[in-house]
Parts: C-alpha cells; structure tokens; sequence
C-alpha cells in the first residue's frame, strides 16, 4: 500500500500539468450545476486513481475531464449523476425537481435511517435518482439519471415515487423522457413496498407510451433487479452503456443457484446486444449525440 | 413435511398462533393445495393452454381458459408441480421468461375476448439461471407488470402459497389482491434477505420477523385487500373449504368488477398502485 502511494505521488507532477491544461482548454460548460461543482473541485484534493480494465494510473481530475471513461482502454467508471446532467444538457438548461419526502422507513428497519442520513451527507443527493428537465441541442426532455453509489441505486418508495412523478411530468407536458438506469434492484430495507414500486414505475411508463410519449432507457453498470425488471425494461428505444452489467438475477446469485462459473462477458450490455435487448451500445462520449439524434426522429 | 405438522401443532397447543417463519413454512408446505387443486375444483371445462409461441414451453407456469359458474374466465398460475418429478418438470415453480410470455399470453387473450382473469401466485421467485438471463427475464417481467396495468378486463390475484420478489408481481398488478392466511408475500425470500443485508442465509427465522411478509402486514400496508381464512393448522389440512371460501370470494368480487367498463377497470387499477404507499410518503 505504501508503495503504491509513492509510486503515485512520483507522478503528481507531470499529471497535474496535464491536468492544468485540459482544464483551461476543455469543454467550459457554466450550468449554475457546472459552476457549483466546479467550486467544489477546487478544494478537492489531488487524487490518482488506477484503472481497473487497463491497470494504468492518471489523476482523477483527468478522469472527470474525459467524463470518467479512462483515457486509455475506455473503461466506463460510474459516472456522478450531476456530472452526467452536465455532459448531457444544454448549458444552465437543466431544472431539477425537488420533493419533499418525510423519513421513509416502513418496516423501522434498524440502521436504515442513519445509513440514509450518512449517505446524504456523503453524496449530497438525497436519494438514488435526480430528476428535472434539460434541454439536449435544444431539445427539451424530462431526465432521471440514478446514482448506484446511493445504496446500490436500489428502488424504495422514494425513489419509485421520484421516477413515477418524472414519468407523470413528462406526460402532462407532452416531453420526452430519458432514464439513466443504475441498481441492485428493490431495496430490501422498505420490504414489499419496494417490490410494489415496480408495479407503480412500470403502470406510469405504460401509460404514457400509450399517449405516445418517447421513452428512452439508456443502462449504465449496474441495472438489475427489480429495475431491470420494471421501469428500465420498457424503452422504446433501449441503450447501453458498454460492458455495463445488466440483469435480472446477479451473477452471484446464479452462480449459486446452478453451481457453475458463469461465462466470460455474460451479462454485459455486449451480450445484451446479441441477443437482442438493446437497441444500442452507445459510450458516453456519444451519448449526447446519439439522445439528441433520437429526439430529432421522434419530434411531432 | 411431518415436521412442519408437528411444529404448527404444537404452536396451536400452547394456544399460541403461527408466527412469521410458521407461516413461511406452512407456505411452502408441499401439500400445500397447488393450482391444478384450484382449477379443478373451482373452474369446469378447463382448456389448458401451453407455450409461449416464441420457441418454448415453461411448465412453471400453467393456465388456460375454464368457466367460472358459467362464465369464460382465463385462469393461471405458479406451478411448483404435487411431486418430487412433477417439481422437476416445472422447476418448482421458477418461471424463466418463457413462463411470463406464456402467462402474458393468456392474459392478451383474455382481454380481447372480454375474460376476466384470475391468478394463483405460489412461487420461490423469478428463476436465476444462464438461459433465463439469456432470453430476457427481466424484460419479460417488466412487460407483464406494464401490460397487465392497463389491461380492459378485471384481474384477480390471489397469493395462495410463496409470493416472492418480482417473480411473483409479474401476474400479480390486479383490481383485487387476496391472500390465503398463512401465505407469504416479500419482496424476497427470508433466507435471501438475510444473506442480502447481513451476509448470513441463516438469520432467516429473524428476517421473516422484520419483512412484514404476512397476511395480516400486508392487509395494514395496503397490498392486499382482503384475508381468506384457512382451516386450523393451514390450508393441506382440509382444503375444501379453503376452496369455498375463494369460490364465494371470486363470485363476490367478480360481480363488481365485471359491472364496471374497461377503462373505469384499467383506471382503478392504475390508482391501486399509484397511491399503495401514499400512507408513508406523504408529508404530514
């Protein structure tokens, strides 16, 4: 472990000019978001991160700069969702709803409520999704994007309730919708409630593809459980971002359920692909062109 | 088996009642009355209906059309199978998507003929293997959830034995949502539960304590809306009259339900799930 921070901090230096440089000539999006969170980075300290596809090493600012896809082999890490807004919207286009919830805990499961509480204080979201409405090349559209670092992104009533409002809104307003799936899947901790919310998610969808509304599902590591099986298993049209894990059952799970390894890849948006669950594989540097391009083909 | 028996009668000596992992037991109990039981005593004429009319036949699923007192009503529901060869057949009762696109399948029918449709859930969950992932588990369930949500018809659930996880809401978005007494019905098992939050498959017995997976739980938070009673000692142990009891039940509810148009059904339904869980999300 030493080790491996002195062999890190010999290449502060070098990576904090790059860094430096990218920064004075990169992509200067001044969203009131964008500018909040640049505040923020300033403070930050400078920290190295290594790639776990590629094993190479870079600064996490160059990370963020190239919209946490490692420079070197392409490797998708998870991705902030006030950043992906950033990257996706039209500068200052974005308008976040806001909810307000009481303490959500219907099963008074011991620990919940204090594992939430730190959470929020740690991510600064105050649940699994962020929701609000942007515009992408100019087009307006309503956007979840879910933050699988907030206990595993995984569904309670909050966040089914969030995402069932987005839904709602975009049908009232006759906009677009776009959800940036990332879950374990329902959370445990609400009990059947949480089930329940595949039931509320996935009727809400239903209905509004049934007034004609445009639903995008775009998968990011990982979607499984109960959100792969509701609301993100119902796109119109159906992206992924590559080798994210998508499923219904983790690997894990399977794997002690047949009592075998599981091949190489499985799972993966790759796989996904062949066999015919994604309209497309799409890496994030695309990922506003491409949502920009389907809004395109589907304006009235 | 014998051992659940003795367990529950004991419980009913002491004069106490069959708490969570009792009823856990007595849910999977393997005498358990099972679908074929319902439909032959509750329905005539029953036409079963087999496959998914995409490549495959999944036998954890079974149904078909049948009359209720005279009226065409589509039927289906988890089969976990009555024997150790039947379990096999129809992977005790693990649906792979096949299973969901069979039922989904029925239940398409069943509106464009104007059938009512009642569904039995007894199942461990989802089935999680290799080809189940391969052909779309989860896109199979998430269609059903979506489809049965703004069907023209009226849907019955009734949790019969196991309700687990998503596997189990995948024929389950119903105008109406009974439950037999000492079934289960959680977002997962209690063995998987436990091993999910606590690392360790064998806190089960105190995990079935803090899901609230009763009867009696669910009825307080809204998910199901009424209890049918079972006989003393569970269902197995005189099941006529557990079959009564829901034959009056579907007369009951289907006189309603059958009374109010297409849309007003597809409506209330909506409704149903949109405002299950208002009593905890909204603010005082």
């Amino acid at each position: 472990m030493d080790n491996l921070l002195e062999k890190r901090k010999g290449k502060f230096e070098k990576l904090r000019v790059l860094r430096e440089q990218q920064r004075n000539g990169g992509n200067d999006a001044a969203s009131d978001l964008a500018a909040d969170i640049r505040e923020k980075e300033k403070t930050m300290p400078e920290l190295f991160v290594e790639c776990p596809a590629c094993h190479k090493e870079f600064t996490k600012r160059h990370l963020r700069d190239n919209l946490y896809v490692c420079p070197e082999c392409g490797y998708h890490y998870g991705m902030p969702p006030e950043k992906r807004i950033v990257a996706l919207c039209d500068e200052g286009s974005f308008k976040r709803f806001r909810y307000h919830f009481p303490e959500i805990d219907p099963l008074e499961f011991e620990g919940y409520r204090e594992k939430k509480a730190d959470l929020r204080e740690k991510t600064r979201q105050d649940e699994a999704v962020l929701t609000g409405v942007g515009k992408i090349e100019g087009k307006k559209a309503v956007i979840a994007v879910m933050n699988s670092k907030f206990l595993m992104g995984s569904m309670g009533i909050q966040l089914g309730e969030t995402v069932t409002l987005a839904v709602e809104y975009a049908e009232k307003h006759n906009l677009p919708l776009i959800i940036f799936t990332a879950s374990g899947g329902a959370r445990m901790q609400e009990g059947i409630l949480s089930l329940m919310q595949m039931a509320k998610t996935s009727t809400a969808i239903e209905r509004f593809q049934k007034k004609g509304g445009l639903y995008i599902a775009y998968f990011t590591h990982p979607t499984t459980g109960g959100v792969s099986a509701s609301f993100a298993g119902l796109g119109d049209i159906t992206l992924a971002e590559p080798k994210a894990l998508v499923g219904f059952a983790g690997p894990r799970v399977i794997e002690q359920t047949i009592g075998q390894k599981l091949p190489e890849g499985f799972q993966r948006s790759e796989y996904l692909e062949e066999h015919g669950f994604v309209d497309q594989i799409v890496p994030r540097s695309k990922m506003r062109q491409v949502i920009s391009q389907i809004l395109t083909l589907h304006q009235k | 088996m014998e051992e659940i028996d003795s367990r529950i009668d004991e419980i009913l000596a002491q004069g106490k009642k069959p708490g969570p992992m009792d009823k856990v037991l007595l849910a999977r109990h393997p005498k358990r009355p099972k679908i074929n039981q319902y439909i032959d005593y509750l329905f005539t004429n029953f036409f079963e209906q087999k496959g998914d009319f995409l490549g495959k036949e999944d036998g954890s699923i079974f149904g078909g059309i049948a009359l209720f007192h005279g009226m065409p009503v589509t039927v289906l529901g988890h089969r976990k199978g009555n024997d150790l060869q039947e379990n096999i057949a129809c992977n005790f009762g693990m649906p792979g998507p096949e299973g969901y696109r069979k039922a989904l399948r029925m239940m398409t029918q069943a509106e464009k003929f104007g059938r009512p449709i009642i569904t039995f859930i007894d199942t461990p969950g989802a089935y999680p293997g290799i080809e189940a992932e391969m052909y779309g588990q989860s896109q199979a369930i998430a269609r059903n959830l979506a489809a049965m949500s703004s069907m023209q018809v009226p849907i019955i659930a009734i949790v019969t034995g196991e309700g687990s996880s998503g596997g189990a809401l995948a024929i389950g978005v119903a105008n109406k949502v009974f439950m037999l007494e000492h079934a289960v019905y959680s977002i997962l098992s209690p063995e998987g539960f436990s091993s999910i939050l606590w690392n360790d498959a064998s806190r089960k017995e105190e995990a079935s304590e803090v899901m609230k997976l009763t009867a009696d739980d669910l009825l307080k938070f809204g998910v199901i809306d009424e209890i049918i009673p079972e006989p003393i000692g569970g269902a197995h142990r005189a099941p006529t009259i557990v079959f009564e009891r829901i034959d009056q039940l579907l007369c009951r509810e289907l006189k309603t339900l059958c009374a109010k148009s297409g849309s007003e059904l597809a409506r209330s339904r909506y409704q149903k799930f949109r405002t299950m869980d208002e009593q905890f999300r909204v603010m005082e």
